[in-house]
């Protein structure tokens, strides 16, 4: 019933480069994050949800879609994702900050609730899971135009699916149950990532939910795959997969990858209240961004001067990041009104 | 009456704790309130005190934690069901409107639905629109649901244990912007306020400010500017949007003869729109002022703090509204 994805360790299908590429993106995204929870310690944000832990499957993922083309409805945590998609950690910071040239939405929209049009990525609201029921929407859409010849299926410029994710707590949500069974319905073009990292804030897995998220999207006629989200090879494996189902007009899939959040819930959280010594000591030993670099090391693809080079490279690219948001400017506050409604075709493009 | 200062988080969590403890009946549920001791700390140590069976952290699953509430409540329990943010809510609005609020109607009178929802209202660092609504209004605006939202420790304590034992279905709010705020406690355990009983605040003859929540911290504030301009306010804190108590509205309005009204949200179709309907229906010869209404304005509130602060009213604006019309 519930599918594992292929044998063996890591993918045959990526270069070195892109391998490496993968390695940069993780790499950049826990940066960018780690300066963001520094920028919060110091006073200048007020608040931050973080990704560290998830970085492996978020990229893995990511590079498996028609990025920029394809519809993503991405969640707070996940930083690499969007960073992979384009947003970039200048983007990012000035979201944090709320300040002038802030790209999603001119500091309107809490920061990490994504958001750019060209890019496909679309925003969400707080209570969680709300995306899902909407992210199959989208893939309806897109199903209805190819069934009604207003798209051709085989045109790479047009979105041919609506990718959502969210973490496992989020699955107990109706919202994920109603989208869920939408999407087995109508064999919708669309893919439901659920990045487990079992705990719901302070809830773990077993108070949540009684079977795995793969088996209860089975239930619906998804298809139902549990990955290791500690691997972004794999990840990206598992995805294709997914996303060849769904360009192929075969059904959603639904990705359970499990993983850890090596951090706090947020900047308002403290995990040491609800997880132990050891099981934090547990799951930090297993970070998936070391692991990652010890295989390229080991398959001779990452060297010592190339790691170097990246990380100096990150450096500068988030101290820069920070010293453009730093010196930006807050919004106009004569805007503060705008955008309430629309009085203008909205442009094709 | 009071022999201590504490935060009204404090009040909150005494006044359930003790309920708790009166009343076996009583349990709490909700995202993240046991072993997290709740988002804003109200029920600290009670996994320590009661034990998870009355301490039931709920997955991240609003439409149940409303519903499951209204069902134990007709099978004889009085849940407190708490929601982390008003906004999470929204997704057990049918549980609210269309259940809890018709229990009893339904049954032809047979059947009660001894429920308490509670949830953190409004706005506050930057917690942006879906984070940041005060929509007491709409749940008032249904009957078969009471909805109170208390401006201070003293009614804080006070107004959660009446709501806990009542019978009828109550939504209480407890504004983030004055968790943090100490105030008096009351010694009596057994210190109840009413249902539906305003309070006033402040006495005053030339202009009445209502409010509720955190609303009355802006009265008291330009009630404190006003005075040394001259200019004597008196505030009604309703502490209850429904039932309302308009008789206390009435009687402060026929005295001072000008109104106005202050929330935190936003004004369309708002707490004031009722306030000052009912004002005009049944005080019109005593008026000698439009009623002004000082609100939110009409705009989700933004994350970046440039745009955010200014969306919000304060004490400024409320002493502009009363000079208006004086």
């Amino acid at each position: 019933m519930v599918s594992a994805t292929r044998e063996g360790q890591y993918s045959s299908q990526l270069s070195s480069e892109e391998l490496l590429k993968f390695y940069w993106h993780m790499l950049l995204a826990r940066r960018v994050d780690e300066r963001a929870w520094v920028l919060h310690r110091q006073g200048k944000i007020a608040f931050h949800v973080s990704g560290i832990g998830h970085e492996a499957l978020q990229v893995g993922m990511t590079f498996a879609i028609n990025r920029g083309i394809d519809y993503a409805y991405p969640y707070y945590r996940d930083l690499a994702v969007v960073l992979a998609l384009g947003v970039t950690p200048t983007d990012f910071i000035i979201s944090l900050y709320g300040k002038e040239g802030e790209i999603s939405s001119g500091g309107r929209q809490m920061p990490s609730h994504w958001s750019h049009r060209k890019m496909g990525i679309v925003t969400q609201s707080s209570p969680v899971a709300t995306q899902v029921p909407q992210a199959a929407g989208t893939a309806f859409g897109i199903k209805y135009r190819i069934q009604q010849g207003l798209q051709d299926p085989t045109d790479t410029n047009q979105p041919r699916l609506a990718f959502c994710t969210l973490g496992e707590g989020s699955t107990s949500q109706g919202e994920w149950h109603e989208g869920m069974n939408w999407a087995g319905v109508h064999q919708l073009p669309f893919i439901c990532v659920v990045e487990n990292n079992e705990y719901a804030i302070s809830v773990p897995y077993k108070k949540q939910a009684s079977r795995t998220v793969a088996e209860r999207a089975e239930a619906y006629g998804v298809k139902g795959v549990i990955v290791d989200g500690n691997n972004p090879l794999k990840m990206y494996d598992a995805m294709k997969e997914a996303v060849e189902r769904a360009y192929a007009g075969e059904g959603a899939t639904c990705i359970e990858a499990k993983c850890h959040r090596l951090v706090p819930h947020s900047s308002d959280d403290d995990d040491r209240s609800y997880r132990s010594a050891e099981e934090l000591k547990e799951i930090k030993a297993d970070d998936p961004l070391p692991q990652y670099r010890a295989y390229l090391m080991n398959e001779g693809i990452l060297t010592d001067d190339i790691d170097s080079d990246y990380e100096a490279r990150i450096k500068q690219i988030v101290n820069e990041a920070s010293q453009a948001a730093d010196a930006a400017d807050y919004p106009n506050p004569a805007d503060h009104l705008d955008y309430m409604h629309t009085f203008k075709p909205i442009e094709e493009g | 009456m009071a022999s201590k200062n504490l935060p009204m988080r404090e009040a909150l969590r005494q006044a359930l704790l003790e309920e708790m403890q009166r009343d076996e009946r009583v349990f709490i549920m909700g995202e993240e309130v046991g072993h997290w001791q709740g988002t804003h700390r109200v029920t600290r140590g009670f996994v320590e005190e009661f034990g998870e069976k009355r301490v039931r952290d709920t997955p991240i699953t609003e439409m149940a934690i409303g519903g499951l509430a209204v069902g134990a409540a007709m099978a004889g329990l009085r849940p407190v069901a708490e929601f982390m943010t008003i906004n999470f809510a929204f997704l057990a609005l049918d549980a609210i409107i269309n259940h809890a609020a018709k229990v009893h109607y339904f049954f032809d009178g047979l059947v009660k639905c001894p429920v308490v929802f509670r949830a953190a209202t409004g706005w506050g660092d930057q917690a942006t629109a879906s984070h940041s609504h005060t929509p007491e209004p709409i749940f008032a605006h249904f009957p078969g649901l009471y909805v109170g939202s208390p401006s201070n420790s003293t009614d804080a304590y006070g107004m959660l244990k009446a709501s806990i034992r009542n019978d009828n279905p109550v939504l209480f709010t407890e504004s983030i912007g004055l968790y943090s705020r100490p105030g008096p406690m009351p010694d009596d355990t057994d210190f109840l306020v009413p249902i539906g009983k305003g309070d006033i605040k402040r006495e005053g003859s030339d202009v009445t400010l209502i409010s509720y929540g955190r609303g009355v911290r802006w009265c008291l504030q330009a009630a404190r500017q006003l005075e040394q301009e001259g200019v004597s306010a008196e505030i009604v804190d309703v502490r209850w949007l429904r039932p309302l108590d308009t008789d206390l509205i009435f009687e402060s309005f026929k005295k001072t003869n000008r109104a106005v009204i202050v929330e935190e949200s936003h004004q369309f179709y708002s707490f004031g729109s009722e306030v000052a309907a009912q004002i005009q229906e049944h005080c019109f010869d005593w008026m000698d002022a439009p009623i002004k209404r000082v609100t939110q304005h009409d705009v989700p509130v933004p994350f970046s703090k440039a745009l955010e602060q200014l969306t919000y009213p304060n004490a400024d604006d409320v002493v502009a509204a009363v000079k208006e019309i004086l």
